[in-house]
């Protein structure tokens, strides 16, 4: 509807790597102290976990050959070890269990703040970004950010910890043999690399294809009615099979290809294995070393090439988070509606609306309201008529002052309505708009959404003049019956009926009414019609209105088309003018 | 389980020597722990340099063989998983649209897509990996045990103990972890349900000025989802500390029973190394497991919903007769319901209730009701989409029961009310009506249909691309571009259930105009919920809660039909009804 702000859409697209950093690193700051207690037990555990392969390869040193064995000294090494595996313990829990909390706690507190955002932002963003968009960046996006977070404080640092702590282990026990692991590891990150750019191709055209796939999947089965209907079943499935057997084909490939990585580094490790056995075992026989430090040699090599695994996958994840998080940030670097509530307030409001000169359009490039000018008095009608899709919305949206004007006032009991809050302004509408909204809560919570401190008394009788009294009695828990997601099993017309008893709860001095176009039962809408036009009694209504009934008791009919105005005037002066509403008043009742 | 068997059975060699090269690459991984041994006991104590390099080229070339049959068995495991997938994939989606309205109503478009796509690729998946390390860990698992037995059973208790106590430490992590980390889901699930809320209701919710308790709820929301992480996180965070004590408290009984049995000469110094490397190997694969076992659990749980599609049949009994409605061949009505009772699955009040009446060729039936009269269910009997309950619908005179669908429907041009239109150019979509529809055909088509105008002013022709769904059109002029596909085929019945509701009046009227004057010996029926539509029909059938109300014309009506008049009272003015009464 609205594309005002599509320019706002473009900035999502580049993220700022380096100042998304800057304020992961801001969000994490009240965290520090935490932070650095993680990553003491983090050099803790990692230190103590390099320092039990020194035990054992001693404790092996005790274990020569027959009645050469020390138990005094094996006793000695032993409760050592036993020491330092319970602190490793110890020190790898608590750290996993502090790393959670930074982690839930700045992703908690993100995802409160983006959601409060939205409260504030302008509805003119909230129309021109697709509301899927909006809902993954405050789920999946913030979910991504918090993986890669976790993933960056548990692994990454160990890791590291665990490659400088194991190369400096090794060079205290053999500085030439630490060469020959250091030299050979490399070569397995260069495969690993290699393969994994090949890969990436290969992935990339299975993702291409898989969304294909899926897009004729949701088409053709979301469409299946239409394709049983038309007997198009054979060509779907063609297609279909065409798709899916490209499909097969990447997909045999790039799970191939990325299944190489693991055996290819792991002979990578055995090759570094042998290397570091033969160097030992000669350095042994000429007695630069035991046998109980070639055995700690053996296990580091083991531990040593594992972090650089882990690490490309941390890397990677981290860098999906960085762009999660910067899509998270874009939103709420969006400018939000200025605080208003200081401002003054509109009360015992008459409902006396004048508009005075209103221009206002989407976009500069398409010109909408232009010069329009309308005085209501207290307790007029006011009917808006126009096919479909005419712009109805964009009069609500400028009363409510969801949008604003481009140039000229509206007024309300003579007060330009931007001089006072919005929240006064909204409080003495009521508006009931064709597409249903309710929450998923109680049918109470619903009614009384508007007044939440409303007595039982008041909520009852609201439901009563809204002639939903009976049907919600006959639900299972009456008004405490839980609705689902969009208003869940209830039918459209019980969906309508709730959102005039909300309305019927405050009844405000100026109505915003909708009138269903159709997919209500006759004696539901019959009921409808009455309990709108006891609503109206007295008060200042604009109906977006579908009936002739309703049209031609208002006071006012606006004709509007493709978002402009084109008349006004009552139902009698409009006929006689023979413009565009008298051709829609003749060709509905004209013979076939 | 079955299904999938079947599935692998076509790649029963892949299937099979997948996991067998595993299991050799696995045993090439335990032989080495053996070589470093012989090679510390006999290379060192002998130094016997000739010996060492021997011993250290063959753990290079049994590194060599282990990558070949290693990339065999994953090359092997990719192929049998890519075409198990590609295979079920496929056959699920004929056997979808094997489904009746009957079935698709019962399980909703959503569901069958996410069958389609992600639990299939999660099945995919799950094959793949289930064929590369089920046997492959287990056996490493139990192998390093056996070897560890072999080099000495009797400090290889220290395996016999601790072994089985990780299992059972990982699996009760697992176990307990998992309906947490559900529950971790379900409060997420919650946020989304309220973000999307409060989009979508945006305008509500400002109007009634509740932005703040809103937020408020969300934060409380986000408080519970934390503290729901924080607690899953405690239990889960247990599981590297844990096994990791395990596995020392293994080594440590290597080391001080291995002691004992090398100071009496039954053990060497080579042996003890070589049971500790076993034991680090073990703790390695015993993750894998559990990871994988994760993996499996929600692989089978897809497994099992993609099963619960292919075992739903198709309601509807394919009849034989191949209709014939050429213009001359039909004596007797077009269509015929008789005493039809129509129930949808799991309801057990009927829909439609003893519905009698005939339509012949040319006629126009105006069908008139409240939401939930039945008339939508009504005109779908007509191409059995659902079969009657009870009573017999009849076309040209044939029960369509026994009729073969396909002739029945290349007989029907039915617009629903939903417009869906379909990805491809205008020309593709319009040949959905009839396959070889000639470029005249269509455009005479849309002519009635009143899209010309816009087609025209798009000045691309029949190649005006259609986005999926009709995206770039509007819906008015998607409803006309449906009205035109059932057109093309030049039916002998075409169904228009309310699909001119978002056209405007003027449209609305030239459309039925166009429709009467094109279309001779068309049985129409249409179905809408305004009196202006549907007065002019040659005869209107009026439905109150499933029931026949009232059959006649406006005028007849009017005068008979107390439901067909307060109908009309709710949407004409008095004056218009007395024109007509």
């Amino acid at each position: 509807m609205a594309e005002k702000s599509s320019s706002n859409q473009q900035k999502g697209t580049g993220p700022d790597t380096r100042g998304t950093l800057r304020r992961i690193l801001q969000s994490i700051r009240p965290y520090r102290f935490l932070v650095v207690l993680s990553l003491l037990l983090s050099v803790a555990s990692v230190l103590l976990t390099l320092y039990i392969p020194i035990l054992t390869g001693d404790a092996v040193d005790l274990i020569i050959d027959r009645g050469l064995v020390d138990f005094a000294g094996l006793l000695r090494i032993i409760r050592n070890i036993l020491i330092c595996i319970l602190l490793t313990a110890v020190f790898q829990w608590l750290m996993n269990h502090i790393n959670n909390k930074i982690t839930y706690h700045i992703v908690q507190d993100l995802r409160t703040r983006a959601f409060c955002h939205l409260q504030k932002l302008p509805l003119s963003f909230i129309d021109s970004h697709p509301s899927g968009d909006l809902i993954s960046r405050v789920i999946t996006d913030i979910e991504q950010f918090s993986d890669g977070l976790l993933m960056g404080f548990t692994q990454l640092f160990s890791g590291v910890v665990t490659i400088v702590g194991t190369i400096l282990f090794m060079l205290s026990i053999h500085p030439l043999i630490t060469l020959v692991v250091v030299v050979l590891s490399p070569m397995s990150f260069f495969i690993a690399g290699f393969i994994s750019r090949k890969t990436f191709l290969m992935f990339q055209k299975q993702s291409e294809t898989r969304g294909d796939l899926t897009a004729l999947t949701d088409e053709m089965l979301g469409n299946l009615k239409t394709v049983i209907a038309f007997d198009h079943q054979e060509e779907a499935q063609e297609e279909f099979r065409k798709i899916n057997e490209e499909l097969a084909g990447y997909s045999l490939k790039a799970t191939f290809f990325s299944s190489l990585t693991n055996p290819t580094t792991r002979f990578m490790y055995a090759a570094i294995y042998a290397g570091v056995t033969i160097a030992g075992c000669f350095t042994v026989i000429h007695g630069g070393l035991s046998v109980g430090q070639l055995s700690s040699f053996l296990s580091y090599t083991n531990q040593y090439t594992k972090p650089f695994n882990e690490i490309t996958g941390v890397i990677t994840e981290f860098q999906n988070s960085l762009a999660s998080a910067g899509r998270v940030f874009t939103l709420l670097d969006q400018e939000a509606l200025p605080d208003d509530e200081t401002g003054n307030v509109l009360t015992n409001v008459k409902g006396q609306v004048d508009l005075e000169h209103v221009f206002f359009s989407y976009t500069p490039e398409k010109k909408l309201i232009e010069d329009f000018s309308l005085q209501v008095r207290p307790g007029q009608r006011i009917a808006i008529v126009g096919p479909t899709g005419c712009g109805k919305t964009t009069l609500i949206n400028l009363l409510m002052r969801f949008y604003d004007t481009d140039s000229g006032t509206i007024r309300v009991d003579g007060q330009d309505i931007r001089g006072v809050s919005r929240s006064s302004l909204r409080a003495n509408y009521g508006m009931v708009l064709q597409e249903t909204w309710l929450k998923s809560a109680t049918i109470r919570e619903n009614i009384t959404y508007g007044c939440p401190d409303a007595t039982e008394e008041e909520m009852i009788r609201a439901a009563k003049e809204a002639h939903a009294h009976s049907f919600i009695m006959r639900m299972p828990q009456g008004y405490d019956t839980v609705i689902g997601e969009d208003g869940g099993s209830l039918s459209q017309g019980q969906k309508q009926l709730l959102c005039i008893a909300r309305v019927m709860l405050r009844l405000p001095p100026m109505l915003i009414l909708d009138e269903a176009t159709s997919s209500i039962d006759t004696m539901t809408e019959i009921r409808i019609q009455k309990a709108f036009s006891r609503m109206m009694t007295g008060r200042t209504s604009f109906i977006v209105a579908h009936r002739l009934s309703t049209i031609r008791e208002a006071d006012v009919i606006l004709v509007m088309r493709d978002g402009h105005i084109l008349e006004q005037g009552d139902h009698e002066t409009l006929l006689k003018k023979g413009g565009f509403y008298a051709e829609l008043y003749n060709s509905q009742f004209a013979p076939v | 389980m079955k299904r999938l068997l079947h599935y692998l059975k076509k790649n029963r060699k892949e299937a099979i020597l997948a996991p067998l090269f595993k299991m050799l690459e696995a045993s090439f991984e335990l032989i080495i722990p053996l070589v470093v041994a012989r090679i510390i006991d006999v290379g060192i104590n002998s130094r016997d340099f000739g010996y060492i390099l021997r011993m250290g080229g063959l753990m290079i070339l049994l590194g060599v063989v282990g990558l070949a049959s290693s990339v065999t068995a994953q090359f092997f495991a990719a192929k049998a998983a890519t075409c198990a997938g590609t295979a079920m994939r496929n056959d699920l989606f004929a056997h979808i649209q094997s489904f009746s309205y009957q079935e698709i109503d019962r399980l909703g478009t959503s569901t069958l897509i996410t069958r389609m796509t992600s639990d299939i690729n999660q099945v995919q998946n799950g094959v793949n990996m289930f064929l590369r390390l089920f046997l492959r860990s287990p056996f490493v698992v139990i192998g390093a045990m056996i070897m560890a037995f072999a080099v000495d059973a009797h400090t290889a208790s220290a395996f016999g103990v601790s072994i089985p106590v990780l299992f059972a430490v990982v699996f009760a992590i697992l176990l307990v972890s998992m309906p947490l980390y559900r529950k971790v889901q379900q409060q997420l699930d919650r946020l989304l349900l309220s973000t999307r809320e409060n989009l979508l209701g945006v305008r509500v919710v400002r109007a009634f000025n509740r932005q703040k308790s809103e937020m408020q709820q969300f934060g409380d929301d986000s408080r519970e989802l934390y503290r729901r992480q924080i607690y899953v996180g405690k239990i889960s965070a247990l599981l590297n500390p844990v096994t990791y004590v395990i596995i020392n408290l293994g080594i440590i009984a290597i080391l001080w029973i291995g002691g004992g049995r090398v100071n009496i000469g039954m053990l060497s110094q080579g042996q003890v190394i070589a049971l500790i490397n076993y034991m680090s190997q073990i703790l390695v694969e015993l993750i894998k497991l559990a990871n994988l076992i994760i993996l499996l659990s929600r692989a089978s749980a897809s497994l099992n919903r993609v099963n619960s599609i292919f075992d739903i049949r198709s309601s509807l009994q394919e009849g034989s007769r191949i209709l014939n409605t050429s213009p001359g061949s039909v004596s007797g009505p077009m269509v015929a319901f008789r005493n039809v009772t129509f129930c949808y699955g799991g309801s057990r009040e009927p829909s439609l209730t003893d519905i009698t009446f005939e339509a012949a060729a040319g006629e126009t039936i105006g069908v008139i009701g409240g939401t939930g009269s039945g008339k939508t269910t009504l005109v779908n009997l007509i191409p059995r989409f659902y079969d009657a309950t009870s009573g017999s619908v009849e076309i040209a005179g044939q029960n369509v029961r026994e009729l073969d669908s396909t002739s029945l429907r290349a007989a029907i041009g039915i617009v629903p009310q939903r417009a869906a239109l379909f990805r491809g150019t205008l020309r593709d979509n319009m040949r959905w009506g009839k396959k070889d529809a000639s470029d005249e055909e269509i455009w005479r088509a849309l002519e009635i249909a009143q899209a010309r105008e816009f087609v025209d002013s798009r000045e691309m022709g029949l190649a005006l691309p259609i986005e999926q769904g009709g995206r770039n059109l509007s819906g008015g002029q998607k409803q006309r571009l449906t009205i035109a596909r059932a057109l093309v085929r030049n039916p002998r019945i075409l169904i228009l259930d309310d699909s001119a509701s978002a056209l405007d009046f003027a449209t609305d009227a030239r459309l039925r105009k166009a429709i009467h004057e094109h279309t001779e010996g068309t049985t129409v029926f249409l179905v809408s919920q305004r009196v202006a539509t549907v007065k002019n029909a040659d005869r209107i059938l009026v439905l109150d809660d499933g029931h026949l109300a009232a059959c006649g014309t406006h005028t007849e009506l009017l005068k008979s039909s107390e439901i067909y008049r307060e109908i009309c009272e709710s949407q004409l003015t008095r004056e218009e009804m007395e024109k007509d009464g």
